[in-house]
């Protein structure tokens, strides 16, 4: 079995200590939004976590392909590790939305574009781990989850665009503005601080938690093969 | 030349009529099966005639309400009886050993997916065919409207497309019977959105325009889905 690389073990002590100064910046250093007030706080967090687990479901599609070219079961670890952490960091997305919701639209839940693909895309991604888990032959696994996460990650932008027809309250905070959003604001200088650092250490944080998962999945199928020995 | 290439040029030339024959032979093979056995179709039929029953208890369809859900109701009702059909038209397939002949036959796979495509298509097409004229009557609203039948079928083509590809993997795994809806809606919901809307403007007598972009966009993805259902289909039924 080979040992937990030196690098990792880095980024592990280094993901706790940006989430520490990430939670410092966002809670104490950037200034209370005027109209808000302090919920908005919950704004860094869950930015930071939607970049990175959108970023991870672009990556799943991409190995989706990777895979179905070239059908090396590397690809499938990598995408299984991938969605696996996409999809805690966009339940975080949604828990913590909910949360700024509640006050700002005065209800925890909107049919809106957004939130409607969001939650779609989670049982998209339920229901690729779901057709995993009836699925033994660990080839078959890989070929099957390669194609629905290829199919999930298609469909689900055009959702988007869909659900795009009606209208969104959703706020634009980076770039354009939306007329009918409701709790868009400014940022001042120190928000931007606070924003930038989050969106980095969720990078962080993220890159920390794929890394230690594919080493899992690697180290599972080490143990799924010494089983295979012991029984032939 | 080796042995392949030469296979390759002798099996590219006479491909486009051969392709045309072995889809059509699979459809066919479908609908003589459906037609002596009739156990899809008249569970589709009757599943959807259920389905409208219950939303008639569960929305209360008086005169009002009726206008502004009747493409709701229509295309749940679609939905839930088209998994059904999916269901067991790759089932049979799986069950008897077919599958294994069909894909044994020294034609190109895609002609089993379109095939298949075509089949289930015809499969939904006919229940709601009857479906439709059965909610006319039921409701006194007239739903033969040209418009509206061309949303049926797009929306349909997508359904079935996409439903075919997921279908001949959900009957490979353990839980077959239950993992069809649950991998086939969460990705279908385009199709669901636009065609609910582009029925519901129809039924309302929107002008055009505004029923233009829900339409497009079910165009748009019928011809992505069924282009990537194609692409990929061979790791699929590989065995």
């Amino acid at each position: 079995m080979q040992s937990k690389p030196l690098t990792l073990t880095i980024l592990d002590v280094l993901s706790i200590i940006v989430l520490g100064i990430s939670t410092y910046l966002a809670l104490f250093f950037a200034p209370t939004e005027r109209v808000m007030g302090e919920v908005q706080r919950v704004f860094y967090f869950h930015i930071g976590t939607a970049w990175t687990a959108l970023m991870g479901f672009i990556l799943a599609a991409v190995f989706s392909v990777a895979y179905l070219v070239t059908k090396n079961l590397k690809w499938d670890r990598y995408q299984v590790a991938a969605i696996e952490v996409s999809l805690v960091f966009f339940f975080l997305t949604i828990v913590l939305g909910s949360i700024w919701a509640r006050p700002v639209w005065n209800t925890w839940w909107t049919w809106d574009p957004r939130l409607t693909t969001a939650a779609v895309t989670e049982l998209i991604y339920i229901a690729y781990f779901m057709l995993r888990q009836g699925i033994d032959d660990p080839e078959r696994r890989a070929r099957f989850g390669a194609v629905y996460a290829l199919i999930g990650g298609l469909s689900a932008p055009i959702t988007f665009f869909a659900i795009r027809l009606f209208r969104t309250i959703h706020p634009v905070v980076i770039g354009g503005a939306n007329p009918e959003a409701e709790g868009g604001f400014a940022m001042t200088a120190d928000m931007r601080v606070a924003f930038f650092f989050a969106l980095f250490a969720f990078t962080v944080i993220f890159v920390d938690l794929y890394w230690n998962r594919i080493r899992l999945g690697e180290l599972q199928d080490e143990v799924e093969q010494l089983k295979l020995k012991v029984t032939m | 030349m080796n042995i392949t290439e030469t296979r390759t040029a002798a099996a590219s030339q006479p491909r486009q009529g051969s392709f045309i024959k072995a889809v059509s032979a699979v459809v066919w093979k479908d609908l003589q099966a459906e037609f002596r056995s009739r156990e899809l179709f008249s569970a589709m039929l009757v599943f959807s005639l259920l389905i409208i029953l219950i939303f008639n208890f569960a929305l209360e369809l008086d005169v009002k309400t009726r206008q502004s859900v009747t493409s709701g109701v229509l295309w749940a009702t679609f939905a839930f009886a088209g998994t059904l059909g999916l269901n067991r038209s790759m089932a049979i397939e799986k069950d008897r050993g077919c599958m294994d002949g069909l894909l044994l036959a020294p034609v190109d796979r895609s002609a089993i997916y379109f095939g298949k495509v075509i089949s289930n298509l015809m499969f939904m097409l006919i229940v709601e065919v009857i479906v439709l004229p059965v909610y006319s009557v039921l409701y006194s609203i007239n739903l033969f409207q040209p418009g509206l039948l061309l949303v049926i079928l797009l929306g349909s083509i997508g359904y079935a497309g996409v439903g075919t590809l997921l279908s001949a993997m959900s009957v490979q795994t353990r839980t077959r019977d239950i993992l069809l809806p649950i991998l086939l809606f969460p990705v279908v919901i385009p199709v669901i959105l636009s065609a609910v809307k582009a029925s519901g403007g129809y039924l309302e007598g929107l002008p055009f325009e505004e029923i233009l972009s829900p339409l497009s966009l079910l165009i748009a993805y019928d011809i992505i889905f069924i282009a990537v259902a194609f692409m990929v289909f061979d790791n699929v039924v590989e065995e």
